[in-house]
């Protein structure tokens, strides 16, 4: 077992380390062999309430942080984006370490962790309002500023990525944060929050509270200090976060939720070459991906021929231990293990068939078999709910308008893809389907530049690209009078 | 003599620097690394063997011999930079976001010589040392950096085009972009230039300006080390003829040019013939309006340093200074002190405010000027002649009771002489201050809301100042109405210059919403 130094515990708030009020403590688990890592300070209610002050008091107007030109900000997130990259390799140990995804893998995510920051970066001081010719003797101008405190709540699958998702629109914005990181993976949050502090953020800017989705989670989304809630995670907690977001105050929030999304193959691909995009869409991250490419649509010409290529792809999939050159690792912990095997047991007794896989490896970690299940109907329960495991689902289909219905026939609505050198084809299906992100003969392609969010239930607002600042800012319109005969 | 409480404010700089601290100590005889032409990455000498001198204004000795670049240098420098243009070349197919990631190591590179640079546009320019190291450098590693940003943020648009189409816009890097750049502010013109024309995407062939060729040429090297490929920055030495090959060559896509309104209207004609894409910036005459309402030691602190700045060579200098007839006299005396006090010397020291003008033909054309004011009944309030030394030394100078019609009250002088006009209605000091054939800058300074209001819509510049003068962001738009010039730079405005739109539409099948 590779040793890797877990360095920071506690909880993070006004660049200082403490333990939590309670002076309680969780666990976090390694799910390679199901072993403590380490304890972590559990954040709850009274600690949730000091990290809001904090980011309360960094965002006084006459604060460091308010008062510190725009384009200094971005100079911090350069910084923190060279501090991250600098350190990549033992961010990505500690990654593989808490939530078992491949080493290689966690450090490629490091570097576009990085590329994030430095995007947002340089958008610091590129924020623009307007001046508007409107009726009357006015002048009239529209600024655009942060706002205010937010919370961050983020999940396990993508722990390095999502701080920096969150973290880096708020702080191009001006705002403060309080970000929770998932139970099952707080290490590498506490991690960079340490480089927060190494990079020059003034105390208080960014803070980070292990701890409950149920207990600090709660805390947060219900604090009257709280402007903005940004959450990653299920679609079933997002329902949650939106009611809490109105109770006490009338908290912004966006949501990135589920998704069931579907990868479509038309007659005239290459088969080879579309099994294996439609592989990498499925297995990605152990299929532990919000917009995976769960229902892989294929058309009836060539359905058999792919079927036979996705199986030969899956069972040479390689899975193992993360710190060693495989593809795949286990999957996050006891619960979401027990889910997926559930998932697989309902579809062998709903009646699709098992091509490859199909059963979990080995006693010790929570690893699964990549499993391809054929003859899917849409009406499985496996094609309509959200698995989040390494399992691809292949159905048939004869014509566009068809699979164009059934593809929009979910109240999810993250991504969708099409594999066809078609262009009237491929254009008509980017328009018709309706899914946040389209991709055509290609698959899960996310930059820094690209906005990404859901439609329906998959979510509300974007992450990413310009789209992604916009909700960490406020617009204010100023109307001044300016009289149009002066008398002077 | 009338006695008021005049508070020593801290000299008032152009509104780049920030620490008040001491710059580190200056080196007084840099070493001169690079006097060639510098085409894809590689120096080379003019293929005719002709070079020319640059010399140091603060003493008038020879710096060093620099390469001149000709017409069949500028043939080869286009060439490249063409070729570095080429679809399918390391620079068209890098990812925008890794030009961003060059732009950032070459804003990294200047930054660690900073000091060396410093004192290399001091030697070459005669600009203090303290505004070189806060104010030049300073600005332009900002600058640079604040494209570096923009790099992977250039969005076309999708357009909702009647029919069963689907149109969008691409913005595409304009292409092979001439770039003629003046001597007061070396640096900083070549990076206001260099950082959104890289930027887009765009290759360059640079011609720095005769009289300051050196830290353009360092800065080609550090290009070099920051990794951008071969032709992407071509940096060519030389004199007008030079720029003028530019300006011709029928592969030269857009010209940018900093310099006199006369040079650029040559150019506006030399451009025509091939409908280059051109941007101007070029003189002003810019008029800076007091009101009575103002903190009068602090308007009289920020009009002296309106144009005294950088020895009066600024292009959106405060040459007119218009004081309600309520404070002028008070006004005057002030000025006439300040400017008294304003230390000249070498450039190096510590202490010194004002360093010599650039050259000979400079500071003739100057103490021409001043002449003509004396002639024309201007009252001189302080200097009004050369200061002594070697070194193209001016002592800093005062006319009051100046008229629009006197010569230094419309001719740019580009020189360390401050006029101060006299007027009584806010309608008249308006139409004054629009009544020039320039329209680069203006600015007022008054308490009241209304009165500042009035003054922005009027005045016809590109660029107005309430309450501060010599104000640039990076993220601010900077240009001239009328013949100032021609576009904006700066700010995300500056982009537009070195972008070219190309809109796409395919037929689709069907059409929805």
């Amino acid at each position: 077992m590779v040793k890797v130094d877990v360095k920071y515990t506690k909880l993070f708030i006004n660049n200082e380390w403490v333990d939590a009020v309670s002076k309680k403590t969780f666990p976090t688990i390694n799910p390679q062999d199901e072993t403590v890592i380490t304890q972590v300070a559990e954040g709850d209610k009274a600690d949730i309430d000091l990290a809001v002050a904090a980011a309360k008091k960094a965002f006084h107007r006459y604060s460091p942080w308010r008062t510190m030109d725009a384009s200094q900000r971005g100079l911090l997130l350069l910084k923190l984006a060279e501090l991250l990259e600098s350190q990549s390799r033992y961010l990505a140990e500690l990654e593989t370490l808490d939530c078992g995804k491949p080493v290689k893998q966690s450090e490629e995510e490091v570097y576009f962790s990085a590329s994030v920051l430095r995007y947002y970066a340089g958008k610091a001081d590129k924020i623009l309002g307007n001046t508007i010719p409107s009726d009357g003797e006015v002048l009239t101008f529209t600024m655009k500023e942060p706002v205010g405190v937010c919370g961050q709540i983020i999940p396990w699958n993508y722990p390095i990525p999502m701080m920096s998702w969150k973290i880096a629109p708020a702080l191009a914005a001006g705002c403060t944060v309080v970000l929770k990181p998932a139970e099952q993976t707080p290490l590498t949050a506490l991690a960079v929050a340490a480089l927060v502090k190494e990079a020059g953020f003034p105390p208080g800017v960014v803070n980070v509270v292990p701890g409950y989705g149920a207990t600090a989670g709660g805390a947060l989304t219900h604090h009257p200090d709280v402007d903005k809630i940004a959450f990653t995670g299920s679609t079933e907690v997002g329902r949650i976060i939106l009611g809490a977001a109105s109770a006490v105050n009338l908290k912004r929030v966006t949501l990135e939720l589920g998704g069931k999304s579907p990868l479509v193959v038309f007659n005239d691909a290459d088969v080879e070459k579309a099994a294996q995009i439609a592989h990498a869409a499925a297995f990605a991250n152990a299929g532990q991906c919000c917009c995976a490419g769960t229902r892989t649509y294929v058309q009836s010409g060539i359905y058999d021929k792919f079927v036979k290529k996705a199986a030969e792809i899956a069972e040479k999939r390689s899975v193992g231990n993360p710190f060693e050159d495989v593809q795949q690792g286990p999957q996050i912990d006891e619960e979401m293990y027990k889910k997926v095997l559930n998932y697989i047991v309902a579809g062998k007794e709903g009646g699709a068939r098992c091509v490859a896989g199909g059963d979990k490896v080995g006693d010790k970690g929570y690893y699964i078999k990549p499993t391809v299940f054929a003859d899917v109907q849409d009406d499985m329960k496996i094609a309509r709910e959200e698995i989040f495991g390494p399992v691809q689902s292949i159905l048939k289909f004869e014509t566009f308008d068809e699979v164009v219905d059934r593809a929009n026939d979910t109240n999810y609505g993250l991504a969708a893809g099409i594999i066809t050198n078609d262009i009237t084809v491929a254009m008509s299906f980017s328009k018709h389907v309706r899914a946040g992100s389209i991709w055509i003969n290609t698959y899960e392609h996310v930059t820094t530049q690209t906005p990404f969010g859901g439609f329906k239930d998959s979510g509300l607002g974007r992450e990413l690209g310009e789209d992604g600042i916009s909700q960490y800012l406020e617009t204010k319109t100023i109307t001044m009078h300016v009289p149009k005969k002066p008398e002077f | 003599m009338l006695r008021s409480v005049c508070k020593l404010v801290q000299a008032q700089k152009a509104n780049f620097a920030t620490a008040a601290s001491a710059a580190p100590a200056p080196q007084t005889k840099p070493e001169i690394l690079y006097t060639g032409l510098f085409i894809n990455n590689e120096w080379v000498k003019s293929s005719d063997g002709k070079t020319f001198k640059t010399e140091n204004p603060a003493n008038g000795q020879v710096i060093a011999e620099v390469q001149h670049a000709n017409k069949a240098d500028v043939d080869k420098a286009v060439k490249a930079a063409r070729d570095a243009f080429k679809l399918g070349s390391p620079w068209r197919t890098m990812d925008a976001s890794e030009r961003g990631a060059l732009i950032n190591k070459l804003a990294d590179l200047i930054e660690r010589d900073r000091t060396y640079l410093a004192s290399l546009e001091t030697l070459d320019n005669g600009k203090p040392y303290k505004d070189s190291y806060f104010g030049d450098l300073y600005a332009s590693i900002k600058n640079l950096r604040y494209y570096a940003g923009w790099a992977d943020k250039i969005h076309g648009n999708v357009l909702p085009a009647d029919g069963k189409y689907f149109a969008y816009t691409r913005h595409e890097p304009v292409g092979v972009c001439g770039q003629i750049i003046p001597w007061n502010f070396p640096i900083l013109m070549a990076a206001w230039k260099l950082g959104p024309a890289l930027a887009t995407g765009c290759t360059v062939v640079m011609k720095p300006a005769e009289q300051t060729p050196l830290t353009a040429l360092y800065i080609a090297q550090l290009v070099k080390e920051a990794g951008f490929p071969p032709g992407v920055v071509n940096m060519l030495p030389g004199y007008g003829d030079t720029g003028a090959a530019i300006v011709d060559h029928p592969d030269v896509d857009k010209v940018a040019f900093t310099g006199s309104t006369e040079v650029g209207k040559l150019i506006q004609r030399g451009a025509a013939s091939t409908i280059k894409r051109i941007t101007l910036e070029l003189g002003g005459k810019s008029p800076n309006i007091v009101l009575a309402d103002t903190d009068l030691p602090r308007a009289v602190e920020a009009a002296h340093n309106a144009l005294f700045y950088n020895m009066g060579q600024c292009c959106c200098a405060g040459s007119r200074t218009f004081v309600e007839d309520k404070i002028y006299d008070q006004f005057v005396e002030l000025s006439a002190e300040r400017a008294n006090r304003r230390v000249v010397g070498d450039p190096f020291r510590p202490d010194v405010e004002q360093g010599p003008q650039i050259d000979n033909e400079q500071r003739d054309k100057i103490l021409q000027l001043i002449s003509s004011g004396s002639r024309q009944g201007a009252r001189l309030a302080a200097g009004g002649g050369a200061a002594p030394g070697p070194g193209y030394f001016v002592q800093p100078t005062v006319f009051c009771d100046v008229t629009d019609d006197m010569d230094i009250a419309k001719t740019e002088i580009f020189g360390p002489v401050q006029q101060i006009l006299k007027f009584s209605q806010f309608d008249e000091v308006v139409e004054r201050a629009n009544n020039s054939e320039y329209g680069l800058a203006a600015a007022v300074f008054t308490k009241d809301l209304d009165k500042a209001n009035y003054f922005v819509q009027r005045l016809r510049a590109g660029t107005i100042w309430v309450n501060d003068y010599n104000v640039f962001g990076n993220q601010v738009p900077f240009g001239g109405f009328k013949q100032s010039g021609l576009g904006r730079e700066n700010g995300p405005y500056g982009l537009r210059n070195y972008l070219e739109v190309k809109a796409v539409v395919v037929k689709l099948a069907d059409k929805n919403t």
